[in-house]
């Protein structure tokens, strides 16, 4: 069972924005979707993810990249070269 | 160094942007138009991933698979319509609106890479590019009527396709023909130094028609069973036939994991969404986030805005999945189960060339009937998650109609063994066009 509170804990969590109107809807959905999940439950947990996978590392060389014009051409808004960005405090 | 004109009519709405007047260059594919999903970056060219958050967005550079398409001479005429981020089995989670079938245009084509399929379906373009996370070329393949194949994961770079799901999702062509997704896929699959999963298994390969005799075909009882459309099951029955008449030997199997695997699918897929999605800030991308706000209120109105909502939905799943208490309970439990089908899929290709069975258990939706309950749409990915979890290539190739609406046949195979579900595909689909 998933609970309007839950849904608000994981809306803002994640920084989605949930509005009162879409509590209802979504702890419906999500408490469907997780009892269908439970059929999960009687596997063990597995603890390594890699399987038969190994890391393919390379060397830490510096190559060209992508200059700071191009990688900030996309931004909202920028300043002297840096992005800027909403106030955390 | 050409150029052509690309002015299409557009009636099912594959196309979110067409390139008016692509230039291309010489090579094996001096000239041929190729549309690509609207989730690989493509240099000038916006690059939206269906999302209002990224309207706007041009990437600065290539993908890795358009770089070798563009070198190999191809025209890139256009990005496609999808499901928002490749989250749908439609193509109706859009911000840009519906594609529709072009089989029959009350219906869906299937998700994500509906617009891709819709392209290739009505002749506007003879290839395209698509992405599958959890079926999302196989799908809509299978929806209107063309060939898609889902490669092994490693095969074809991912460098610039924007991510949804890393460990799932693969790039892949799709085409009228097993011919045409051949082609392409010789110039797309290799190594790139720029996708650390990247693998060194170059493509090479002609179609063999010549390879139904004597070859062994799995069929796992799960993928005819409940949930699959009895019309479907008949049809990919008679397809299995036709198999059986030009020599093949059919030997049944049981896969089961799949008992499993679209939970696992979908606690994974989500979980990693969430992490890949977070990017999406508005800072360095999209339209410009309100700086004037406090960061966290700042996101989430932002966010709220911008996002649809069955993103929305997967990043909050996948954040649930992934928070304090739940980890064990369904992250690591969901690694558990891939692995058994990993398993399931060794196992069983120690004693078959390939498996196979139907693509989707119905055929194409009615636009509208799957929206309303987010579950529904889920179940419909039930057959074609298991390739993703185990990374193993997949290919589906039309074989039958039901009410005049295309059924697609899957076809499975080992890691890295693209040629033997290639050929075995070809070899039906020349008997299915001059055999009978």
């Amino acid at each position: 069972m998933v609970t309007e509170k839950d849904v608000m804990h994981v809306g803002k969590l994640a920084d989605v924005g949930i509005d009162e109107s879409e509590l209802k809807e979504f702890s419906d959905q999500f408490t469907r979707i997780l009892d269908y999940f439970a059929v999960l439950e009687e596997l063990p947990e597995e603890r390594t993810h890699a399987g038969d996978l190994h890391t393919i590392l390379r060397e830490d060389s510096i190559t060209p990249s992508l200059p700071s014009e191009d990688a900030l051409r996309n931004a909202g808004e920028t300043e002297e070269g840096y992005i800027k960005a909403p106030r955390v405090m | 160094m050409g150029s052509m004109t690309f002015h299409p009519e557009d009636p099912y709405h594959a196309f979110i942007t067409t390139v008016r007047d692509p230039e291309y260059t010489e090579g094996p594919l001096s000239g041929v138009p190729v549309a690509i999903k609207d989730n690989i970056s493509t240099s000038g060219i916006e690059t939206t991933c269906g999302s209002a958050i990224l309207r706007g967005y041009i990437p600065p550079y290539d993908a890795h698979v358009i770089t070798l398409l563009r070198r190999a001479g191809a025209a890139i005429v256009g990005k496609t319509n999808m499901d928002e981020f490749g989250m749908g089995t439609t193509t109706e989670s859009s911000a840009f609106g519906p594609t529709t079938n072009p089989n029959d245009s009350s219906r869906v084509p299937g998700g994500s890479s509906g617009g891709s399929a819709a392209a290739v379906a009505a002749g506007m373009v003879p290839y395209a590019l698509g992405s599958d996370t959890g079926g999302s070329i196989r799908c809509p393949a299978s929806f209107c009527g063309i060939v898609g194949l889902k490669p092994s994961y490693g095969r074809v770079s991912r460098f610039g396709l924007i991510a949804y799901a890393n460990s799932l999702e693969q790039i892949g062509p799709m085409a009228r023909d097993v011919s045409g997704v051949s082609r392409i896929f010789s110039v797309i699959a290799g190594h790139d130094p720029r996708d650390a999963t990247s693998a060194d298994r170059p493509y090479n390969h002609e179609p063999d028609s010549d390879v139904m005799d004597g070859l062994k075909i799995g069929i796992p009882d799960e993928y005819f069973g409940e949930g699959v459309d009895p019309a479907v099951r008949e049809t990919v029955t008679g397809a299995l036939d036709i198999c059986s008449s030009m020599g093949a030997e059919l030997i049944p199997c049981r896969m089961p994991s799949m008992q499993y695997s679209l939970a696992a699918y979908y606690v994974i897929c989500t979980s990693e969404a969430s992490s890949n999605l977070a990017r999406f800030d508005g800072i360095r991308y999209g339209p410009a986030v309100n700086t004037k706000k406090r960061w966290h209120d700042a996101f989430s109105d932002y966010r709220h805005d911008h996002f649809g909502k069955e993103v929305r939905r997967r990043i909050m799943l996948g954040t649930f999945a992934l928070s304090e208490g739940y980890y064990g309970r369904y992250y690591q439990k969901a690694q558990a189960a891939r692995r058994m089908v990993r398993e399931d899929f060794r196992r069983i290709l120690t004693q078959v060339d390939i498996i196979a069975g139907p693509t989707m258990p119905t055929i194409a939706y009615r636009l509208g009937e799957k929206t309303k309950d987010p579950l529904q749409m889920y179940l419909a990915d039930i057959l074609t998650v298991p390739a993703n979890l185990a990374g193993v290539p997949a290919i589906s190739v039309p074989c039958g109609m039901i009410e005049k609406m295309p059924v697609g046949f899957q076809i499975m195979g080992s890691n890295f063994h693209e040629e033997a579900i290639i050929d075995a595909a070809y070899a039906f689909e020349q008997e299915m066009k001059h055999g009978r």
